[in-house]
């Protein structure tokens, strides 16, 4: 088993940019690495054994909202975040059992809970240097002594009042923690401010929207694509004033290249919905950024969806892996977005190497790779006071914001996905501060097929599905690659499922508490042992009629989710859990 | 109707008929008197709404769901003041659904009024000092439309564009939800 395990550690040192800081064993951050390959080289779990795969320890939340986040593990601790009220957890993994070693309470403020558009949930923690860093639903961010629990600083920026929410989960590189806002179905005006991790001190902030100086464009910007050359198009391409409470929230997930000293995220869908009234390419919404970790500067942007009709944020992740290109090999970021196609990008340029569907599209019919330009379908466009059938995808997207794994080792992606399409009617909407600014009712159905929910193996050299796994319901987890050739993910009522990452083949499933879209991990024990673990809890926008209690009869309640997720609350149960497994 | 509603008087006046036709009146009745200045509740910033101010909305709200036009504003401002970008179209989403028979803070006419009045803390916004005191009892009508504590004969039964649910005048919190995941069309079922 040693043997095993030095040969996967061999094997997954091709990737030496992607590696997390410190012990291989651990998970320090939500996405495994700066890379966000969401990959552990750990190999003692393997597709000939997962079959005795048995539960080693459980650990009640106390809370019953959806649990997308990520547990960490550094040494021989585990943290854990609830959704609202965003208690955070310490785990003595070194015991039986793994007790309790101290909790920490933020007690955000009760009203943050109206103004989370969908659910309440919180994407994980970030740990450097001997500090959990927290954010909160009301719009904290919080550093936490890891040793002890106690509180080391606050941070406070944005108001729940014009509906302004904090539910990603930071990234810390260097001694800077990266932040950003949720809120785009609220006129929120997005951003991503960096603090020192020492004292919680803003040392830049860089909008999404308005003039140039607040976005951070200056002399380092150098867009591939000539549509994203100009002065102050985060003014120019809104109508008058509109680009204030235009969203382009980053809620998303962020990702940092060493070599390049870049940090890589996107921007969330610009407001309201209502496309037709705020005509224009809307910047910088919708799109990807790469900036100067130190200076927050603009390196370059590429926006995916311009003047973006179907909520398609482009806040997903972007796993930075070095792919070979006719023959060449590149520094590339894969990205699978919400408008349905998987970008691969050159991320020291933002050219667009390939951008390919991965589920059916028909709201645009292509990527034109000479000038960047997404193809859009005239037939899907959007009326005020008209409804539009059968728009594929649906507004979560192709893929929302569960985030995919990467492994090396097969060179694949294991993107957790849905297959949902939808009728909207577009409404005229007004702004009232503190109140959703979307102007749309929408219907989900499912897509082609019937199922809700895919698993596929992306080949991203080959820009085509090695293999697909179809699930009834949404996968709104996260995935999980491992040195040991397994795809970890679960379902949304309840499952958690292993497969061979060559073959997609199952091998193991447990059936939890309740639905799963959380983001598993795997790590080292401090007995020495490979360990599985997954927050159980079903929530999110996908769970949202069973987390928030709401009416399916009502086929647009949940955003229009609820129309293609009648039968959740006859498949799964409310409960928040941390399962955690290993070998006998 | 609308010469049998003219004299109000007289039709209570006449015995064994009053009960069908004074609901037929509250139905169709338009009340263009502004609500008097001492019925104004203050803004939620400021002290609670006085329990006369209480007493009166609680007043006109019973009357107003008896009532097809203070329904159907209600229901239009319902939209227009982003009430469905929380609620949906009563199924819920950020807010709680409005269409079931769980009323978190209690569902008499009163309370659905403070509701919308004074916000609550999980999340509800205030708007007493925001709008106008009478939509205040429109919006509370029509809320209770959408769990068919309003009159059925004026609740509205149809919408004017992309139908989400059975209309509010067939509303009954009572009756199960289906089971069913949306088949292809995506119609409601």
């Amino acid at each position: 088993m040693r043997a095993l395990a030095a040969v996967a550690f061999a094997a997954a040192a091709q990737a030496a940019a992607l590696a997390a800081p410190g012990d291989p064993g651990d998970w320090p951050m939500a996405a495994h690495d700066y890379a966000s390959t969401r990959f552990s080289p750990l190999a003692d779990i393997t597709p000939a054994n997962a079959a005795t795969l048995r539960l080693a320890f459980t650990f009640s939340t106390g809370v019953v909202r959806g649990h997308e986040a990520a547990p960490l593990v550094v040494g021989n601790t585990m943290f854990i975040v609830t959704p609202y009220p965003n208690v955070v957890f310490a785990l003595d993994l070194s015991q039986p059992g793994a007790p309790l070693r101290w909790r920490f309470e933020p007690k955000p403020e009760a009203f943050a809970q109206g103004v989370a558009c969908c659910d309440v949930v919180n994407r994980g923690l970030a740990y450097e240097d001997g500090k959990v860093f927290l954010n909160t639903l009301d719009n904290q961010t919080i550093a936490i002594d890891a040793a002890h629990g106690k509180e080391l600083w606050r941070f406070r920026a944005g108001d729940i009042r014009t509906g302004e929410t904090r539910t990603m989960a930071p990234l810390v590189v260097k001694g800077r923690v990266l932040i950003g806002n949720s809120g785009g179905e609220y006129g929120v005006r997005g951003w991503l401010i960096a603090l020192d991790a020492a004292k919680g001190k803003e040392l830049w902030r860089a909008y999404s929207t308005g003039p140039d100086r607040d976005v951070l464009i200056g002399a380092d910007y150098k867009p591939f694509y000539a549509k994203e050359r100009g002065s102050d198009l985060g003014v120019r391409t809104w109508p008058a004033d509109a680009w204030k409470v235009g969203g382009g929230t980053v809620w998303g997930w962020i990702s940092y290249d060493p070599e390049l000293d870049l940090v890589y995220y996107g921007t969330a869908n610009p407001g309201p919905w209502n496309a037709e009234q705020r005509p224009g390419d809307n910047k910088f919404t919708s799109g990807l950024f790469a900036r100067d970790l130190a200076t927050g500067q603009a390196r370059w942007f590429y926006q995916l969806s311009p003047h973006d009709e179907f909520d398609y944020d482009a806040v997903n992740e972007n796993v930075l892996i070095d792919l070979a290109v006719a023959g060449k090999p590149r520094k590339v970021l894969v990205h699978p977005d919400r408008n349905g196609y998987v970008y691969v990008i050159d991320r020291a340029s933002g050219e667009v190497v390939s951008a390919t569907p991965f589920v059916q599209v028909n709201t645009s019919t292509g990527v034109d790779l000479a000038t960047g330009e997404l193809r859009y379908a005239p037939g899907k466009r959007q009326r005020t006071g008209t409804v539009v059938r059968d728009i594929c995808p649906a507004a979560p997207g192709g893929k929302d914001w569960q985030p995919s794994a990467y492994s090396p080792r097969t060179q694949l992606l294991y993107l957790p996905h849905q297959n949902l399409c939808q009728d909207q009617e577009t409404t005229q909407v007004g702004y009232i501060a503190g109140t959703p600014y979307v102007g749309a009712t929408i219907q989900m159905k499912p897509g082609p097929g019937g199922h809700r929910g895919r698993v596929t193996a992306w080949d991203p050299a080959a820009a085509k599905a090695r293999w697909t796994i179809d699930e009834d319901l949404p996968v709104w987890s996260g995935a999980l690659a491992t040195g040991g050739d397994l795809v970890f993910y679960g379902t949304m009522d309840g499952w958690f499922k292993a497969v061979d990452a060559n073959s997609g083949r199952l091998v193991w499933q447990f059936k939890t508490g309740s639905g799963i879209v959380g983001q598993p991990i795997s790590y080292r024990g401090p007995d020495g042992r490979q360990y599985v673990a997954v927050l159980s809890g079903v929530g999110g926008w996908a769970g949202a009629v069973v987390a928030g209690d709401l009416d399916t009869r009502d086929g647009s309640a949940a955003g229009g989710f609820a129309s293609a997720m009648r039968d959740l609350k006859q498949r799964t149960t409310k409960g928040g859990m941390l399962y955690v497994f290993a070998l006998p | 109707m609308s010469s049998r509603c003219r004299d109000r008087a007289l039709v209570l006046a006449v015995a064994g008929v009053a009960g069908a036709l004074t609901a037929a009146c509250e139905r169709e009745a338009r009340d263009f008197l502004p609500p008097r200045p001492g019925a104004q509740v203050a803004p939620a910033a400021s002290a609670p709404a006085s329990a006369a101010a209480i007493a009166l909305a609680a007043a006109m709200v019973g009357r107003y769901e008896h009532n097809a036009y203070a329904i159907s504003a209600g229901k239009r401002l319902f939209a227009w003041y982003n009430c469905s970008g929380c609620h949906a179209n009563g199924g819920g989403g950020s807010g709680p659904a409005l269409m079931d028979d769980v009323w978190i803070y209690g569902g008499d006419a009163g309370t659905v009024y403070l509701t919308i009045a004074n916000g609550r803390p999980n999340g509800m916004p205030a708007f007493a000092g925001r709008i106008p005191e009478d939509q205040l009892w429109q919006l509370a009508a029509y809320v209770r439309s959408l769990a068919g504590l309003a009159s059925a004969d004026a609740a509205p039964n149809r919408d004017d564009a992309f139908l989400t649910r059975t209309p509010e005048s067939f509303a009954d919190p009572a009756k199960p939800e289906t089971v069913k995941p949306a088949v292809a069309t995506g119609r409601p079922q």
